[in-house]
Formats: structure tokens, sequence, C-alpha cells
């Protein structure tokens, strides 16, 4: 595969994960959705490293490694959103208004 | 580096041998110890009024006791030491001017201001007359105000007032004098509202103050002015630069002095700053002889003289100071003839002799001003301070018959000679000498101001001639005048029946001692006080005898050297002043004045004794003169009319339209948009995570293609 090819991949993966965020409502999914633009940036950041060098790659670790700190802290705050209000719809939630 | 003159102490000699070079012992002294009166006396005051007193009023007897001795005590050793010190000057012959200057007050690039003293032949004079009848004045206060209950107040006001006198007189520069001149205008305010639960008196107080503040702000303008034009604002530099910097006649310089005109116009309560003086009449009598007839009140005069060097440079200037002087004195005397009230007519008396002072002043005769001032602060101090005595006695005889009528009402007095001997013949003595009879002291300093008139419109290159005749005219007629509203006043209070309600007459007696003593001085002072200054032109004629005396025109060469400059630029431009007068010979001028003045006493005092002088009769005036005049030209009805009704509608206006209307609007309206704006920003904040993000990512590409492109 052309790295054009595979940016053109990462680009529509990351439109799709970016779309997610902004029309889903459940937060799962919008958690789902943030990772697969760490993905998509990750999978650029690979093909990329072909023209630039190895950084490219080495970066791809240091995204994992924050993605999954992430995942850790984000699924811990939407489990305990979850325990005090018995739902994962951002709907239900404009507390941050005020 | 400790100036050497902060060194009270520093020169011990008493004596200094007959050269030129004098130098003062303890200058600082002066101006201390009536500061040093008014922080005790104050102290005394605040000790007094504190929160929580005890009702004994235990040892307040003491208190004031102090204050007794301290008020006066203050001013007399004051007095002492300009007494001193004028010794000393007259001792060196010529004294030289002394400076001091003892800190830097201001200092910017190119305007400094030093803090300092300037003792000379002219504030010499004045710090005499401001200490010595200033002391005297203290002395009968103490029996005056003896039963009221702000008695050391009222003694702390009076010594800041002195305080702040002599840092008029004594300052070495414009801006100094400005303090001393704002500080006696405080002190004045103070004073006049001294009875301030009364709000007629309150008010009075506030009047005088706030017409003075029109002057003030002429003076501020005039010593930015001069030092925008010279660089220099005391008095030896304006001296030194004046002559080369301005030109006879020119703009600036007549610009400069009529802002000083304008000062002097408020202090000394000319045409039309004049309303205030009449209503400071509520403050108590002593203070009236005090600030408002002796020495505050001639600020202005001293001002002009000075600044003698600018105004010889500004005829236009001069020709309106003697115009406003000599229309003042003919205005004022006209309502004092009509005036019932005892203090009044005093107040419209030293009004118009104020503007004796100023024709004088614009006439060049600088030391007749100055000779007319302190000839006046003698008896015009002993003619309030008779008042002072005779309210005083009055008000104490109706009080015990518990009568409601004013104890200031000459229309309730009458036939106190025979109650009060001595008060009577000491304010004969005023009378006489404020009418100009030979050979009081009144009549040499008038006599002179109006030789000089004449002589000044009669002068080779006289600037304005004719006018400067119709103010000799309009001065003599008010020499007249003085004498009719005088005998007036005389006989009104002292003779012909007595008017008193019954019972109240008998309790009227002489005042005590302390309270006459300073009258027998001031009666001594205005029979003498003129002597010194006798004329030449008098001494060629029937009176000749004084030129056997050895103060012969000695005021005159005393105050040479500090208007000697004026009087050079004076003679360069207008010429020798003649020695006659526009009616022919001079020499025979001052019979003329004499004899009318006299002739006019003699004439009122038939004419009012003949009158059956009785309350109900004097009480109705019927005349439409008479009544014009008694409501005082109707001067302050028209300026309520057509100044301080204005104002206040421009006020309203301003209030009301621009600041409410306009002003608030405005800034309500900004207001009112930023909380429009905010609402507006409020809707994109709707606390759902996916409107944020939405706009994150908006942002995002914008900033994207703002890169891109």
């Amino acid at each position: 595969m052309l790295p054009t090819q595979v940016l053109f991949l990462s680009a529509v993966i990351f439109v799709v994960g970016t779309l997610g965020v902004i029309v889903r409502r459940n937060a799962i999914i919008m958690f789902l959705c943030i990772e697969l633009q760490l993905n998509a940036v990750n999978m650029a950041f690979v093909a990329l490293s072909r023209y630039v060098g190895i950084e490219g790659q080495l970066f791809v670790f240091f995204v994992m490694t924050v993605a999954a700190a992430e995942a850790a802290v984000g699924l811990a705050i939407i489990i305990s959103i979850f325990r005090h209000y018995e739902s994962v719809i951002t709907d239900d939630f404009s507390f941050l208004r005020w | 580096m400790i100036n050497p003159h902060l060194n009270l102490f520093i020169e011990s000699g008493l004596f200094v041998d007959g050269n030129m070079n004098w130098k003062p012992i303890m200058p600082a002294i002066i101006i201390l110890a009536p500061l040093i009166g008014f922080i005790i006396n104050g102290a005394i005051s605040l000790y007094l009024n504190r929160p929580n007193v005890n009702s004994k009023g235990e040892s307040s007897n003491g208190l004031k006791r102090i204050v007794s001795v301290v008020g006066p005590g203050s001013i007399l050793a004051s007095f002492i030491v300009v007494g001193l010190n004028g010794f000393r000057m007259l001792l060196a012959g010529h004294p030289t001017t002394f400076n001091a200057n003892y800190w830097t007050w201001l200092q910017t690039s190119d305007f400094q201001v030093n803090v300092g003293i300037q003792i000379d032949t002219l504030s010499i004079v004045m710090m005499a007359v401001i200490t010595g009848v200033g002391f005297l004045i203290h002395l009968f206060s103490i029996g005056y105000m003896e039963s009221e209950k702000g008695y050391a107040r009222y003694f702390a006001y009076l010594n800041l007032f002195v305080f702040f006198m002599l840092i008029l007189v004594m300052g070495s520069s414009y801006p100094i004098m400005f303090v001393g001149w704002e500080g006696v205008g405080l002190c004045s305010y103070l004073l006049i509202g001294y009875w301030f639960e009364d709000e007629e008196k309150a008010s009075a107080g506030k009047k005088a103050f706030i017409v003075n503040r029109i002057g003030d702000l002429g003076f501020l303008l005039g010593i930015f002015l001069l030092h925008s034009a010279l660089g220099s604002v005391d008095y030896v530099g304006v001296a030194e630069n004046a002559s080369g910097v301005f030109v006879y006649g020119g703009g600036l310089v007549t610009l400069i002095t009529l802002f000083f005109l304008l000062a002097g116009v408020g202090k000394s309560a000319q045409i039309p700053l004049f309303v205030w003086l009449p209503d400071a009449m509520a403050g108590p009598t002593p203070v009236s002889a005090l600030i408002h007839a002796a020495t505050m009140v001639t600020a202005g005069v001293y001002l002009i003289v000075r600044s003698s060097v600018l105004f010889a440079m500004a005829p236009v200037t001069s020709a309106l100071v003697a115009g406003i002087g000599v229309s003042t004195a003919l205005f004022a005397a006209t309502i004092a003839c009509k005036q019932y009230d005892i203090k009044k007519v005093l107040a419209y008396s030293t009004i118009s002799q104020l503007g004796y002072m100023f024709l004088g002043v614009g006439v060049g005769a600088y030391t007749a001003g100055v000779f007319h001032l302190v000839t006046h602060a003698f008896f015009k101090a002993l003619l309030f301070l008779g008042a002072g005595a005779v309210i005083h006695s009055m008000h104490h005889a109706l009080h015990k018959v518990h009568s409601e009528d004013d104890p200031q009402d000459m229309r309730n007095m009458g036939g106190l000679r025979q109650y009060m001997p001595i008060t009577c013949f000491l304010m004969w003595i005023a009378t006489l000498a404020i009418s100009g009879v030979w050979p009081l002291s009144g009549f040499f300093s008038k006599d002179e101001i109006i030789w000089m008139t004449g002589s000044f419109a009669m002068a080779e290159s006289s600037p304005f001639p004719s006018l400067y005749k119709i103010y000799w005219v309009m001065a003599v007629a008010t020499a007249l005048m003085t004498a009719y509203y005088m005998t007036r006043f005389m006989v009104m209070t002292f003779h012909g029946k007595n008017r008193t309600v019954d019972g109240a007459g008998s309790a009227i007696h002489e005042t005590p001692k302390i309270m006459l003593i300073p009258l027998i001085i001031l009666g001594f002072l205005s029979f003498f006080g003129g002597w010194v200054n006798v004329t030449p032109h008098l001494m060629e004629s029937v009176i000749g005898g004084f030129g056997a005396l050895p103060m012969t025109d000695w005021l005159h060469h005393w105050i040479e050297p500090v208007i000697a400059e004026s009087h050079h630029i004076q003679l360069e431009n207008i010429g020798e002043t003649g020695h006659v007068s526009p009616v022919g010979g001079g020499e025979v001028f001052w019979a003329v004045l004499s004899t009318c003045a006299a002739a006019v006493l003699v004439i009122g005092t038939t004419y009012f004794k003949s009158k059956s002088l009785s309350y109900g009769v004097l009480g109705e005036d019927s005349g439409t003169i008479s009544r014009f005049l008694y409501n005082k030209w109707y001067i302050d009805e028209f300026y309520d009319k057509w100044i301080v009704k204005p104002l206040g509608q421009m006020s309203k206006f301003c209030w009301l339209k621009f600041d409410q209307g306009f002003i608030d609007r405005a800034v309500n309206l900004s207001g009112r948009s930023a909380k429009g704006i905010g609402w507006f920003g409020s809707l994109f904040h709707t606390g759902q995570v996916n409107t944020y993000a939405f706009f994150l990512t908006l942002g995002l590409l914008a900033v994207l293609i703002t890169v891109m492109f």
C-alpha cells in the first residue's frame, strides 16, 4: 500500500471518529470514537515514518500509552457517573453549564 | 545640612550698628508662636469637647485660664519679636531686604518654590499691624467671649488666623503668600460660622468662602502666568526680571495684573465681589475687627503693593484698580448711610475705606495705600471693638429684662453716652479719624490718597487724565459721605434719648477693664497714628507746624526701597506727578477736605439731635431712595437673580438632562450591551459535551484552513 492510501484511510477513520464524538450521545460510544481518532492518528504516524524516519513509529507508542491511561481514567469516570445517575447518555448531563 | 537660619538663637546681639547689613533675630518665632498657641488651644478645645465628658465640668475653669493666657500671649510673644526686629531695622537706617529659605517645597524641572520668608520694610509694617492690633483684639476677646461655650475653639481659630496672616505677609514668594491667603480664608470661614448652630451664620461663612474662591482662582492664574513669563515666582526674582521681559503697557503684564486684581477684589471685598463682607458680620465682633477690618481684607492691598513693579507697568490695570476702588468707596458709603445694624454700618464703612486703599495703589501711591491701611487698622479696629462693647452691654442688659430686641440694632440704642462714657469718647476719636478731621490719623492718610489722585490726573503724561479727575471728585464726595454716616452712627448709638426697652437702659454699663484697655490703646493710635507720615505738601501750609515733627514723611521713606522700582517706571512713562490738585492749589486742598468733613459732622449732629429719635419714628423708612439704600441697592437680590439662580438652574440642567439624561444613559447602555453580548455568548454554552466537541472541531478546521491558505 502506498502511504497516500494509508493516509486517506487514516483521514476517513478520523472523520468517522470525530463525527461519532459529535453525533452520538452514549458516553461509551463517544469514548470508543475517541479511541478511533487516536488510532487514525497512529496510522498516519506509521505511514509518514517511511519518509521522516523512526520517530513516527516511536510516537505511536507514546500515543498508545497515553490512550491506555486515558481509557482507564475515562472508563472510571463513566462508571462513577453511571452509578450516580444510572445513565451514560450525555443529554442527561448538562452540569458543566454553570 | 541645617540651614543656619533654622537655628533660632544663632544671633544674640540686640543692637546693630548703623550699617545697612541687617539680620533679624529669631524670625521664625514670629510665625511659630501663634502656631504653638493654636496647637495648645486646639488641644484644650478638643479635650473639653471629648465624648463622655463628665457633667461636673471638672477643671474647665483652669483650662479656660490657660486659654486666656496662651491665646493672647502667643500673639504678644510674636509682637515682641516683631517690635525688636522693627527696632533693629530702624537703627539700621536703610535696612536691606532679608531673605531666608528654609526648605524646598516644590521642585520640578524648571519650577522651584522654596519655603522662605522675606522681611523688608513693607512686611515689617504689616507684621507690626497684624501682631499689634491682633494682640489688642485677642485681649478684648477675653472679655467679649467670656461666657461662650467654644472659648478655646475661638482662640485656637484666632491664633491660627494670625499664623496664616503672618505667612501671607512674610512669605518670600507668591506661592507662599497664596498659602497664607488660603489659610486666612479658611480661618475667616471658620470664625464667621463660629456659631454654626445658627444656619444663617453658617451659610454666611460659606458665602464668604465661595465668593473668595473666585478671587483665589485669579491669584493662581496670575502665579502661573508669572512663572511662564519670568520663570520665577519669588519677589526678588520677579523684581529682577520684570523690567527685562515686560514692556510698559504690554498685554502680558496687563493680564497678570488683572488676575492679581481679581484676587485682591475678592479678598478685599471690592465691587463686584464685596457681597460676602457684610454677611461676614455674623461672626463674633472681635473677629470682624481683626479679620474683616484690620488685617485679612487688606491682603488685596498688600498683594498689589508687593506687585507694584507689575502694576506700574500696566496703566490700564492700574486705572481699573483705582476705578474699582473709588466706585466701591462711593457705593459702600451710600449704603452705610441707611443701615441700622451697628455692625453693618461698620462693614460698609470698611468696604468703603478699602476702596480708598485701592484708589491709592491704583494711582501709584503705594505708600499712601499702605498708610491708609495702617491708620484704618487702628480706627476701624477701635470702632468695631467699641461696637462690640456696646453689643456686649446691650446683650446683657436686654437679657436681664428678658427682651427679645436685637442688641445690634441702633434703633434700640440711643443715649448710651451716659452709661458708657469712656467707650463713647474713644469711638468719637475713631469717628473723627475716619471722617478725615485734622489732625487725627485718618486725615493724613485719606488726604494723601486724594491728593495723589488729583496730582496723578495732572501729571505730565497721565494715561487717562479725565478719568482720574472723575475719580478725584468721587473720592472727595465719599470723604464727605463718610463724615455723614459716621456721625449718624455715633448719634444714633450714643446721643439723644435712650430707646432701649423699659428697664434695660439702666442695666447698660461700661465694659470690664480687659475690654477697655485695648480700646484706649487703639484710641491713642487712632489719634496720633497719622503723624508718622505727614506729607511734604502739608508742611508748606497752615498746619505746617507738623513739619517740625521728626516723623515727617517717615513711612514714605521707610517703604520707598520696596516700591522704588515702580516709582522709577512711573517716572519714566508718566512723568512727574504735579503738586497741584484739579481744583487749584494743592496746598489749600487739605483744608477743604477737613473743613467740609467737620462741617458735615456738625450739621449731621445737629440734624439728628433735633430729630426726635424714637424707636418708632426711625423704624419706618418710606422714601424710595432710603429703601433702595437700606436694601443695599438690591445687589444681593440682583446676584441672586442673575448669577445664583441661573447657576442653580444650569446645575440642575446638567444634573437632570446632561448627567442623568445623557451620561447615565450612556453608561447604562454600555452595561446593557455587555449583558446582551454575554447572553448571546451563553447560548453556545449548553453544557453538552457534544456541542463543545462540535465547536472544537469547527475551530480546528478554521485553524487548519487558515494555516493552509
